[in-house]
């Protein structure tokens, strides 16, 4: 299959420019980056997209199978860097697609120039010796607010929508759309998202990382944010001054130089 | 400190209330007073007022109550997150608050307060950004409104689509695994003569009653096979087709005469009667017998569609057998016969009509038709039995959402030497 099209890739920023591929976690959709993606344009060239059963990819691409497990969107972003031959790219993945990238690092290092992972978490349920920040039954407990939050999505519009890409005021007439997904999907990508454990991933990494956290994040906390750094071999750490689990959105500026100034190095 | 009497506004909205009892438009008056500290701090629902970072700044009493939590220990020492259950808290952060800064707004979401003593209080919550003289979001306004009723409704309702979902799963796995019991698991043809076989389902949802059968006869040599269609769908068409599938094998033991066969099938559905539904079905028998070179193939057909015939040398042609009746609706129904010799290179084609009757535009009445499956099989031969199936069951494929009712398809080939 088309990756791009599955996907629903775009390419926007400097045409001569470095490569820098913006991959959003569980939640909403691209949109996430729609503060930080402007400026980083400015220099480079940005890639977008959609994970399978959210924003404006192919709906039919869907599959239980594939998405119950991160593999299957690790490769699909594996596939959309060999479509796109742009030579390897500066990934930068948020929450969960921080994962998306240490997995493909792992399997075809050289698609990566550089890694930035931005509040990562490689495990989300505490372990022995290790506290990821929460227990299983919190686990259950998103899955109820999946359940009774249908985020602006219905069943007799989500296809409409979803196969509209090029009519986005389709989607500017619903609330909630940049989080519509199919409730089913989020289930499934949110159990795949705080149910997974990609310790062991993380040594493979052999290409220049990035850790980036915020000071105050409930989701992944400072010890996660220090377990990544130390587990990757040579990476940095950096902290922002910033609350929350989407510093793109809560401090776009200092999140977009962080990732500006390490794509940006040694060129 | 619910009012304020002798407001000059209040006096005046006290006067339109003239048909109260004597005495109590005072009360009245007090209670709706435009008093905008008692109607915050004691609203119906809750308010709060937050930074862009999340702490609570300001918090009405209504809020507070339902925390069971002083003012003190929330403003200025909690964040909104705070108020919520762990996974509330997961929610909020991947959802709500990308929302809030994506859109200025979240309404109607659904989170769960913890109140100091771990209890939880479902409630809707909608938030607004205020901004400053540049846009730039300083504060958030939220209300927060208990939802008790409407979450246990909406539980309700989850758990009854939930056990619809599981109900309709269960019901897919018993139609498929029934739908498996319809067709052999494997067909044994003679010595000298391939044999293919390809069932088509229309719906997962429902059965529906296509069968074949190829098989060796004991009586006086040769091979017994058939092809039929029984009427209807679901569990009755089920239980029909394994009656006739049954009967047929029974009645070629006992006396494997084509026509034979047919009109013992024809007693059987006759007098098996079950009261609500009618019983009756196409169906093709034959009976094979190896020759010198290649087989000959006696065929009767109960109202069953034209044997297709796809010669060595290239050419396809109908085996007609004209005036055939329906199998179970008349005590003694007509049954016609052709006789074929099949030799190297010769395929025979047998089909329901879920082939012919397939839709080939959205208007309704456009159908594949017998023409075109000639036109197809006129390209099409010469093929060896698996290559014609293998070339119907991509034709079928192709129809998409245009067949609507299940195919069985069934080739018989003599190979070419």
């Amino acid at each position: 299959m088309d990756a791009l099209r599955r996907n629903h890739v775009v390419v926007t920023g400097q045409e001569e420019g470095p490569v820098i591929m913006l991959a959003n976690g569980f939640g909403c959709d691209r949109n996430m980056w729609r503060l930080v993606a402007p400026v980083l344009a400015r220099d480079f060239k940005v890639v977008h997209f959609d994970h399978v059963g959210t924003g404006a990819s192919d709906p039919s691409a869907w599959s239980d199978e594939r998405y119950s497990s991160l593999d299957g969107y690790a490769e699909d972003v594996l596939e959309i860097c060999r479509e796109l031959g742009l030579g390897p790219v500066v990934f930068v993945g948020h929450s969960v697609s921080s994962v998306f990238g240490v997995l493909v690092a792992g399997w075809e290092p050289e698609l990566f120039e550089k890694l930035v992972l931005l509040t990562p978490s490689p495990r989300y349920i505490d372990d022995a010796g290790y506290r990821g920040g929460f227990s299983a039954e919190d686990i259950d407990e998103l899955l109820e607010s999946l359940d009774s939050n249908y985020l602006g999505w219905s069943a007799s519009l989500a296809p409409v929508v979803m196969g509209n890409p090029e009519r986005p005021e389709l989607t500017e007439e619903l609330t909630n759309s940049f989080c519509r997904v199919d409730p089913h999907v989020a289930r499934v990508f949110a159990r795949a998202t705080f149910l997974s454990d990609n310790r062991a991933d993380l040594p493979r990494v052999a290409v220049p990382t990035r850790v980036i956290e915020c000071a105050q994040d409930v989701i992944a906390p400072r010890e996660v944010g220090a377990f990544v750094h130390e587990s990757i071999p040579g990476s940095e750490l950096v902290t922002l001054d910033a609350i929350g689990h989407c510093p793109q959105l809560s401090a776009p500026e200092i999140t977009a130089e962080a990732i500006a100034s390490f794509a940006a190095r040694d060129r | 400190m619910m009012s304020r009497p002798g407001h000059e506004h209040s006096r005046a909205a006290g006067s339109r209330i003239t048909h109260a009892t004597p005495g109590s438009h005072l009360t009245y008056a007090s209670l709706l007073e435009d008093n905008a500290e008692d109607l915050y701090e004691n609203a119906p629902c809750g308010y709060l007022f937050t930074l862009m970072d999340g702490q609570i700044v300001k918090a009405n009493r209504t809020l507070l109550g339902w925390l069971n939590r002083s003012h003190e220990e929330v403003v200025g020492h909690m964040r909104f997150a705070d108020l919520l259950t762990v996974g509330g808290k997961l929610y909020h952060e991947t959802h709500f608050a990308p929302l809030l800064r994506l859109q200025g707004e979240v309404s109607g979401i659904a989170l769960d307060l913890k109140a100091a003593d771990g209890t939880r209080l479902p409630v809707l919550v909608t938030s607004t950004v205020m901004t400053d003289n540049d846009e730039n979001p300083v504060m958030v306004r939220t209300t927060v409104s208990d939802a008790r009723d409407r979450r246990s409704y909406e539980t309700e309702l989850l758990r009854a689509r939930e056990e619809a979902e599981h109900e309709r799963e269960r019901f897919k796995r018993l139609a498929s695994t029934l739908q498996r019991t319809l067709v052999p698991p494997a067909l044994t043809p003679p010595p000298n003569l391939d044999v293919a076989a390809h069932y088509h389902i229309a719906s997962r949802d429902e059965v529906s009653g296509d069968f074949y059968d190829l098989f060796p006869l004991v009586a006086g040599g040769g091979w017994g096979l058939f092809l039929g269609d029984v009427c209807g769908k679901g569990a009755p068409a089920a239980a029909l087709t394994s009656l006739a599938r049954y009967s047929l094998r029974a009645a070629a033991v006992y006396d494997p005469d084509p026509v034979t066969v047919l009109n013992n099938l024809n007693t059987v559905l006759n007098t098996a009667r079950y009261d609500e539904d009618p019983r009756f079905c196409t169906v093709v028998f034959g009976k094979l017998t190896p020759e010198r070179e290649g087989f000959t193939v006696t065929l009767a057909s109960g109202g069953h569609p034209n044997a297709l015939l796809l010669r060595a040398h290239g050419t396809a042609e109908y085996l007609p057998t004209p005036g055939g009746q329906l199998i179970g609706v008349l005590p003694d129904p007509d049954v016609a016969t052709t006789t074929v010799h099949l030799t190297a290179g010769d395929t025979l084609l047998l089909y329901t009509d879920g082939l012919t009757e397939a839709h080939t535009s959205a208007n309704a009445d456009d159908r594949y038709g017998d023409e075109a499956l000639l036109n197809f099989a006129n390209v099409l031969a010469p093929g060896t039995a698996a290559e014609t199936v293998a070339a119907i069951a991509e034709l079928l494929d192709a129809f998409g959402d245009g067949l609507d009712d299940d195919t069985a398809v069934m080739a018989l080939g003599v190979p070419s030497r």
